[in-house]
């Protein structure tokens, strides 16, 4: 069961690095993150990885696993053969800290641009009901461990450093799409979707939903119906002229 | 030194799990300027592991529940150690802290009248985690990780600065807190960092430290936790002259994976069994029904038939014992596997595959279906799991003020979450955990208010030789000449905890425990890291290696010290309860370059809440002495 593996690992930080080959042993059942462990256990001990809860439910230890965006946690080890080299490089969308640690803060200023749920008026604490077929929608989104995956692979920003500016990215559209499929949420968000964090630049790959560990339906269940609704309210000349007259402000 | 950046806040929350996000919600919701320091990025705390739930007495699912009866039941699973305070507090507030969290944002899953649905859990008597599937944690620390940047929002609109009231460090370490002793009483001046991306040190000066770093999980080899559990705020507390209660009181979990090997210890929620699904050994029988101790002979069912009655008529039919605390179920898996009956990976099978429909299975257990199928290859909708005990979580922690969670011995600090102790006594109650999280953190954050409004202009300073001293002793590692490599020392401790200190216990290996904790101090202070300051994995092992070994004694001492078995700490050798050690805490606090353990009287529990026991149930735990005064019990 137990053999070598020849592993080519990044290293190096913001002014430069390569790859680096190792020979290192492998045990039945192992993942990639653990060979990783056991490169900083025996050859190379400041080896900078981020990794929490070893079982696919924090997000942290994302790489890309053969040019592949993975959770190094859930990369088994049994999925390649023997004999392949298997090369670990740090997330491309995101500038690199050092070796497979990169700068995400990207996410998290975006995140802080998205308005926080709004609670209905008027309903106190422990009032709240609501249906569980109506809290279903958005608890597939709230499934999202933000392993930024889907960021890394979104190719409006993969390559291209000069949308980030414009575009949320698709971790960002679940979270809209979640808030406005939230049954008691109070404020609209298609709009602001479109206008302010770059939905439109989103062409529905679906590169997003193909790396998503969780299985997230990114694109069909979140995006589309977005996109569908935007059309719907900023479009519809009668949905137009409504919100002009002040009957349907909105929707 | 000079050049070392420096913030000046009112309070700075040590750790973003549940406790020290909901701390820092309210110490900022009372107009302190709080820093929130995290040696993870924000959101990826270990809460996220938490499956099954929040236990709090909503009374939802079964209308019988209230506070009482939570109460109760807390007292009962920590075999009336606990802090009776603590669990009063905990279980009166728990449901308030659950409904705000829906103020948030956050969804759970529903009853049919659209209330918040409740379920069953081991050693609750009625229907009481609130839950989604089994991704509880992940719900809670997401919604408050939202109600922290909704108030960043506000700060925002008001100040044009996101960050101007309340900030996030993430992937910042703390190593030391700072004292003012001029007055001669410690207290809080502020506290020593790095960040682990560049290795650079950072100062915080403020007059209150709130404690939210968790447990001690990465003192032990098979764990369910993450590498962030290494004891730092047990050990910064004890260091500072606060001091730790009940830390002989270790959960091992009953149900973690025992393959493969490198998943060992990663956790099978506890819902599993509460949704339905059993334990079995070789031979093919549900031996927990030999496992149900006296003490909980009239809580739970004898035979398989009143069992498996119970999950569709729990009024008329007594629990199934799966479902007994979790320190008798790990103790009975731990028994089979001795015994030769365990599973081909020395665990024992839980099988929920023949009591529910694969598609139920998917909806109530996604994670665990996902994690078993991508991580050991099994269908957990068709064929049973393999499971064995994990160490999961320490009862034992600071010693706190109950109301305010201020920390016994130095002022200005505060503790809330696994690394206070006292709430849940000798072993903790599934569900209790995040629940303990929201009660205690809110309560940090107002005790830390209060704290502050108290010294009002005597704000304690940092001097320059705190700081100085600080950063030597963190730069060490790499000034070291021929000492071991972090990696190696961490596998040997963890390897010698598993060994002597772990689910089943004796004197003679506790002793033999203490010698080898002993012996490692010199090796750890002599540790030798490679690299530059840069993100570098072996540095921060160092840094966390003697709060490692700190903990480590802790525990050791105190489990030598308990002549009984109770909860979370068995001993072979003295492998009854014994009611006199009931009225005991053991009290850790750090003396020379070790741990010194006296004892200490339990606080006495008011006649109104004994009352809520019948008298043949306190007999069971109380001593005759005690109970003497109590006139009449059975409020029931």
């Amino acid at each position: 069961m137990t053999y070598t593996a020849k592993f080519r690992v990044w290293r190096g930080d913001d002014t430069g690095g390569g790859l680096v080959d190792f020979a290192v042993e492998v045990n039945e059942g192992e993942v990639v993150l653990d060979i990783i462990h056991r490169l900083q256990a025996t050859q190379a001990p400041d080896l900078a990885v981020r990794w929490n809860c070893k079982a696919g439910k924090c997000g942290s230890c994302s790489a890309e696993v053969n040019g592949l965006p993975r959770l190094m946690c859930m990369t088994r080890m049994n999925t390649f053969a023997e004999d392949e080299v298997v090369t670990v490089t740090p997330l491309r969308t995101f500038p690199v800290i050092r070796d497979l640690v990169t700068n995400v803060s990207f996410n998290y200023i975006k995140a802080r641009q998205i308005p926080a749920f709004a609670p209905p008026a008027g309903v106190a604490p422990g009032d709240y009901r609501m249906q569980q077929v109506d809290v279903q929608r958005s608890q597939e989104f709230r499934k999202c461990i933000e392993c930024f995956l889907c960021q890394n692979t979104c190719h409006v920003i993969r390559d291209h450093e000069e949308n980030k500016e414009a575009f949320a990215g698709p971790r960002m559209f679940i979270r809209l799409a979640e808030l406005d499929m939230h049954p008691l949420d109070s404020k609209d968000r298609k709009v602001e979707a479109q206008e302010d964090h770059g939905l439109g630049m989103c062409n529905i790959t679906k590169c997003c939903t193909e790396v998503c560990p969780e299985h997230i339906k990114i694109t069909d269940n979140a995006i589309i119906p977005m996109k569908e609704r935007v059309v719907d309210v900023k479009y519809d000349p009668l949905r137009w002229l409504g919100s002009k007259i002040g009957k349907r402000p909105g929707l | 030194m000079s050049q070392i950046e420096r913030h000046s806040y009112d309070v700075i929350v040590i750790g973003a799990g549940g406790a020290g996000l909901r701390a820092a919600i309210e110490a900022r919701s009372r107009g302190l300027r709080t820093a929130i320091v995290c040696k993870s990025l924000f959101g990826k705390a270990h809460t996220v592991m938490a499956e099954g739930g929040i236990a709090a007495a909503m009374g939802n699912v079964n209308s019988n529940d209230n506070w009482q009866v939570h109460f109760r039941d807390t007292m009962r699973g920590g075999k009336f150690l606990n802090n009776y305070r603590m669990a009063e507090l905990h279980a009166k507030e728990a449901p308030q802290r659950v409904w705000e969290l829906e103020t948030y944002g956050a969804l759970f899953d529903r009853t049919k009248d659209g209330k918040i649905s409740q379920r069953n859990f081991g050693g609750h008597e009625y229907p009481r985690l609130a839950h989604v599937g089994d991704r509880t944690g992940l719900e809670l620390i997401r919604t408050l990780q939202q109600k922290v940047v909704s108030l960043q929002q506000e700060d925002f609109a008001a100040t044009g600065d996101y960050e101007s009231h309340l900030k996030v460090f993430a992937e910042c370490s703390i190593t030391d807190l700072l004292l003012d002793e001029a007055s001669g009483a410690p207290r809080i001046a502020g506290a020593f960092g790095y960040w682990r991306e560049t290795g650079e040190f950072i100062v915080f000066e403020a007059p209150a430290v709130i404690l939210a770093t968790g447990g001690i999980g990465k003192s032990f080899k098979v764990t369910s936790n993450s590498w962030e559990y290494t004891g730092d705020g047990h050990a910064l507390a004890a260091r500072s002259g606060s001091r730790l209660i009940n830390m002989e009181f270790v959960q091992f979990h009953p149900t973690g994976m025992v393959w493969p090997p490198s998943v060992k210890g990663i956790l099978v929620t506890e819902s599993v069994r509460g949704d339905g699904g059993v334990l079995t050994n070789s031979e093919g029988r549900r031996f927990m029904f030999d496992y149900i101790p006296d003490v909980f002979k009239k809580q739970y069912a004898t035979t398989e038939e009143e069992a498996d009655r119970w999950y569709t008529d729990p009024d008329n039919n007594k629990r199934p014992p799966e479902l007994l605390p979790r320190d008798e179920v790990a103790r009975a898996i731990n028994s089979e596997v001795k015994a030769g009956r365990g599973s081909p990976h020395g665990g024992v099978f839980l099988d929920v595959s023949k009591r529910l429909p694969a598609e139920t299975i998917k909806a109530k257990l996604p994670s665990m279906y996902h994690q078993f199928k991508e991580l050991a290859g099994v269908d957990i909708t068709a064929e049973p799991m393999e499971v064995g005990p994990t160490c999961h979580y320490v009862m034992g922690g600071v010693e706190v003020d109950p109301d305010s969670t201020a920390a016994v011995g130095v002022a200005g600090l505060f503790a809330a979450g696994e690394v206070a102790g006292g709430m849940h006594g000798s072993n903790r109650l599934g569900g209790n955990s995040l629940s303990d999280l929201l009660v205690f953190g809110h309560r940090a954050g107002l005790g830390a208010a209060d704290y502050l409004q108290g010294i009002a202009g005597s704000r304690p300073s940092v001097t320059p030789q705190m700081v100085a001293t600080a950063e030597q002793t963190a730069l060490q590692p790499f000034h070291n000449e021929g000492g071991e490599n972090p990696y190696t020392i961490h596998a040997e401790l963890q390897q010698t905890m598993n060994d002597l200190v772990g689910i089943i216990r004796n004197g003679a290996e506790l002793a033999e425990a203490i010698a080898r904790l002993d012996s490692f101090k010199e090796r750890v202070r002599a540790v030798k890291v490679t690299g530059g300051r840069a993100f570098n994995p072996g540095w921060h092992l160092a840094l966390d290696l003697p709060n490692l070994l700190l903990v480590s004694e802790a525990l050791a001492r105190a489990a030598l010290m308990r002549e009984e078995s109770r909860g979370g700490h068995t001993r072979d050798d003295f492998p009854g309860m014994d009611n006199q050690w009931r009225q005991v805490n053991l009290v850790c606090r750090a003396e020379g370059d070790g741990i010194a353990v006296e004892k200490q009287p339990i606080p006495v529990i008011p006649s109104e809440l004994l009352g809520l026991f019948e008298v043949s149930e306190l007999e069971k735990y109380f001593t005759s002495a005690e109970l003497a005064g109590l006139s009449t019990g059975g409020a029931q």
